[in-house]
């Protein structure tokens, strides 16, 4: 799937939380959002995913405009995780994940979810209440969840935050491993720039609502001739009156 | 609408209830405390007021009959809550769902959590008091139909206001069933309110519900005008708070409240 955003505006009252911001994202590219907290990642996030409507300007996936076509049409290819959203504690992981199946329509699911679970090393905790576990174990199943509609497009909002470094890359290298077997646009917001650099083919930096850059990892880094993107990253948060 | 859906939202209720023995305990223990409660009250005035002298468990019937609304409404605004309580909403809401399947699937599930707790209360007020709720006879359906209509309703008004303004507003939740008791005539005749409290509580279902319950146990007669007054002023809440539901969720989208919404 692609996503084409367009002078995307989002106003809560008086407060400009996204300024008409515009980018594409070609099929099968990860894009990596990036910028400090605050600046408006979460709200585009919640603009793309239909459940925060903008103020103006539009959302086109795979030439569909989100907020006027049948949006369950589009989210039924679609999937999201964020350590920020759970599932529901008091239920199994392989209650949850037939549930979530469920709701997404997922044909074969019981097939679906031993595959997913296999994948992800999850059979070990299948059984077990969702809120008992780690938050690394939580991570995987919540990434599980996030899979189990094979979407075409997913958004992921820090996936390895809160992270051990083992956890982390185990899920860098599920990400990886995934795309190239399965046919997947990602979105991925993240403040782990090592993780960006590994991950997204295209990044862009937003401050205060706007997008400041955009460009490859490396085109950022030589452009602000710096040596990684995290000190790219430093660069532009703390710079003033910078715009693409 | 996709029953499969619908099915598997009210899955993850059946799932969680049980899961949880004291979360069932908790359906169950509190129609029960109702029932001793009314029951003992009920008994006194029965020995000592001439008014229901002659017709034992008309208040623990309305007591029934009110903890089935109360109950009901609950239930709907505790499966609402307890997505907000893990901090499920965003996933909820981002599923291929629409609204109506939503709403129907609370609908639908709520009625099995309402049972779970007063069909045991019900018939333990069979042996305990002599009061049995089923002496309403065919009635009892429609009663009973109007009574979830309108605590659904209620629900639906009470999660309205969760979509739209976020968890603060669950404190409403617990309070909006004791607003309206004193005005749907549950325990008492509606000529016992004031002139202009009688009209308004007469634009509730309430006051025609139970008006008619007492009209069923004290003169032995039934009046279906009252009963489907009763149920047709239900159906008229219920399309206002799908109504409002609708609206609540488009200004939660505006105003963003669906995305990370938790405790």
């Amino acid at each position: 799937m692609k996503i084409e955003v367009n002078n995307l505006k989002k106003n809560f009252r008086n407060v400009e939380a996204v300024k008409n911001i515009s980018f594409k994202i070609q099929k099968n590219q990860t894009m990596g959002l990036l910028g400090p907290n605050g600046c408006g990642k979460t709200t585009s996030i919640g603009m793309m995913l239909g459940l925060i409507k903008p103020t103006s300007g539009n959302i086109l996936i795979d030439n569909k405009d989100i907020n006027k076509s049948d949006k369950n049409f589009l989210l039924e290819k679609i999937n999201f995780a964020s350590p920020y959203v759970e599932l529901p504690k008091k239920l199994t992981v392989r209650q949850n994940l037939e549930i979530y199946g469920r709701l997404y329509g997922v044909v074969n699911l019981i097939e679906r979810i031993e595959e997913i679970v296999e994948n992800l090393n999850i059979n070990s905790y299948l059984d077990k209440k969702t809120g008992e576990l780690s938050s690394g174990q939580k991570n995987r199943v919540s990434l599980a969840k996030s899979l189990i509609n094979k979407p075409k497009l997913l958004f992921l909002d820090e996936p390895t935050a809160s992270l051990d470094p083992d956890v982390g890359d185990f899920v860098r290298n599920y990400i990886e491993d995934y795309k190239k077997k399965n046919e997947l646009t990602i979105l991925l917001a993240s403040h782990n720039m090592s993780e960006v650099e590994r991950l997204c083919d295209n990044v862009i930096m937003m401050k205060e609502g706007k997008i400041v850059d955009r460009g490859t990892c490396k085109e950022l880094i030589d452009k602000h001739g710096r040596g990684n993107l995290e000190d790219t990253f430093l660069k532009i948060a703390r710079s003033k009156n910078e715009m693409a | 609408m996709r029953w499969h859906k619908i099915y598997g939202l009210s899955l993850r209720h059946f799932y969680l209830i049980k899961s949880s023995f004291p979360r069932l305990i908790d359906l169950i223990y509190w129609p029960t405390i109702q029932i001793f409660l009314w029951g003992f009250i009920s008994k006194f005035f029965t020995l000592s007021s001439s008014y229901y002298s002659n017709t034992v468990g008309i208040i623990l019937t309305a007591a029934i009959l009110y903890d089935f609304l109360f109950r009901s409404s609950i239930s709907y605004n505790m499966m609402f809550l307890e997505e907000i309580w893990s901090r499920n909403f965003t996933n909820l809401f981002i599923a291929p769902l629409k609204i109506s399947e939503i709403i129907t699937a609370l609908t639908l599930t709520a009625i099995f959590r309402t049972l779970i707790g007063l069909v045991p209360a019900a018939f333990l007020a069979i042996p305990l008091f002599g009061v049995s709720v089923f002496k309403l006879g065919i009635p009892l359906i429609f009663l009973l139909l109007s009574l979830y209509i309108f605590g659904v309703t209620l629900g639906l008004l009470v999660t309205a206001g969760l979509i739209r303004f976020g968890p603060s507003f669950e404190n409403i939740a617990w309070a909006s069933l004791f607003f309206l008791a004193p005005l749907g005539c549950i325990y008492y005749p509606i000529e016992i309110l004031p002139d202009w409290l009688q009209t308004i509580s007469k634009i509730l279902p309430l006051v025609h519900i139970f008006e008619e319950m007492r009209n069923i146990l004290i003169n032995d007669a039934i009046n279906y005008y009252t009963i489907f007054k009763g149920v047709i002023i239900s159906l008229l809440y219920f399309t206002a708070g799908v109504t409002i539901f609708y609206i609540s969720y488009s200004g939660a989208r505006e105003r963003g409240t669906l995305i990370n919404m938790g405790e």
